[in-house]
């Protein structure tokens, strides 16, 4: 017998508190879901405004904004990778990562440099392990993250963005294009890493066209529409920033949640094959003991026997 | 409510305020603009101050932004700020604080500028809220 009884209750106690862990994880987890959903709703109608005021400027108005202009030739662009600060969520970090790094090779590929910006001690750890250089990360907010963390942010990539456009000739570090890759909340089940491009814009959105009959009215634009623009346009970057956050938030706790979950099953399974295999120790061992004494009480007989 | 302003103060992470209204009054970084029914459709850059809203019923809302928009068409107002804060939410006490210390700082910080009036629309939305 391999595994003494004894060594077999105390697997079972131990895989007992485990489960009681990820458990508790795993409802942890689910009942942070419902609030990040919420605080993704509740940021619905600012996201919305927003693209409506945007969209309208840019249909009135043939203003050419540096957010907007398409650099002839990009050389260099930047990825902000959008992970958890914290392990323990089944592949939520490394799908995101595995998604990162096929953007980073097609825009190599395109000829393009790239700069690396990272959110959540996930992603710093695994371009650390690495040897390679990440321009900037932010880190502690992966779960709840706040407004506050978006907007530096993005006030960051505008940062090396515009200067990219504007001082090209000073061969200053800036990027041409700033690319986002986050895991994008679809339900419950299924979350999906998911890249996309954020700079520069490009503002006719595709999601929110107005409707058929709801036609955009001829606005006026105080002080000018390029002042409005220039105003408008950074906060629009800020809350689609905000808005990934806020889904790679919710993304990371479903796949939290759903780990967890596999994590308690396994660990039931795993009692109920310890605890038969304890059994059956036990009852190997009792078997053995009622043989040793039946052959002592033979042999006794047996040797009384000769003596007679 | 077909003759009220549908109104909607959105911050970046809620809804402030939204319901029918008579009058808006905002602050651009042109000067004071106030919405009546029926004005042109207008979309304009809002600096940090007080918003009033005079609702179809009840007291008069008032917040502050911090910066951010104004947009009116179709008798639909929304004005969009980072921040939004009602008059009960303000802080006086900390507002005061932070009116000295920006003040401090004119001069050798670029924010200060900003700070001030930010500072000054909360205790001004204060004293008109009381």
């Amino acid at each position: 017998m391999a595994v003494s009884v004894r060594e077999l209750r105390a697997r079972i106690k131990s895989t007992e508190s485990m489960k009681k862990i990820t458990r508790a994880m795993e409802l942890i987890a689910a009942s942070r879901i419902i609030k990040a959903q919420q605080r993704a709703n509740a940021a619905a109608p600012y996201a919305r405004e927003l693209t409506r005021a945007v969209s309208a400027v840019a249909t009135y108005s043939n203003v050419d904004h540096p957010l907007t202009t398409e650099p002839e030739a990009p050389t260099r662009a930047a990825v902000l990778v959008v992970t958890s600060d914290r392990g323990l969520a089944g592949s939520y970090s490394s799908s995101v990562l595995k998604e990162a790094e096929g953007l980073v090779e097609k825009l190599k590929a395109e000829g393009k440099e790239v700069d690396l910006y990272v959110t959540g001690r996930k992603a710093e750890a695994f371009y650390k392990f690495r040897g390679r250089s990440v321009a900037q990360a932010w880190t502690g907010f992966s779960d709840r993250p706040d407004f506050e963390a978006a907007k530096e942010i993005g006030e960051k990539l505008i940062e090396v963005f515009v200067e990219g456009t504007e001082a090209e000739k000073a061969a200053a570090p800036g990027v041409d294009e700033v690319h986002v890759v986050y895991t994008r909340f679809i339900t419950m089940m299924t979350q999906k890493p998911t890249a996309v491009r954020l700079l520069p814009l490009e503002v006719v959105e595709g999601t929110e066209a107005p409707a058929e009959g709801e036609v955009l009215p001829l606005y006026e634009f105080e002080p000018s529409a390029e002042a409005v623009l220039d105003s408008l346009l950074p906060q629009y970057v800020v809350s689609r920033i905000w808005f990934a956050l806020l889904q790679a938030a919710a993304s990371e706790l479903a796949q939290r949640q759903k780990a967890m979950k596999s994590a308690t099953d396994n660990a039931d399974e795993l009692i109920k094959k310890f605890t038969r295999v304890a059994n059956q120790a036990r009852q190997a061992g009792i078997t053995q003991e009622i043989s040793e004494i039946v052959g002592g009480v033979n042999a006794l007989a047996d040797a009384q026997a000769a003596n007679d | 409510m077909t003759d009220a302003l549908q109104v909607e103060l959105v911050a970046a992470d809620r809804v402030v305020w939204s319901g029918g209204a008579t009058m808006v009054i905002a602050r651009t970084v042109d000067g004071d603009v106030g919405v009546l029914r029926g004005h042109a459709p207008v979309l304009s850059a809002l600096t940090e101050a007080v918003v009033e809203i005079t609702p179809e019923e009840g007291t008069e809302v008032i917040a502050t932004v911090d910066g951010g928009f104004l947009s009116v068409a179709n008798d639909r107002v929304s004005i969009l700020s980072e921040h939004v804060l009602l008059a009960h939410e303000i802080d006086l006490s900390q507002a005061e604080v932070e009116l000295e210390e920006a003040r401090r700082l004119l001069g050798t910080n670029n924010d200060a500028e900003k700070r001030i009036r930010r500072a000054e629309a909360r205790i001004r939305a204060v004293e008109k809220a009381s």
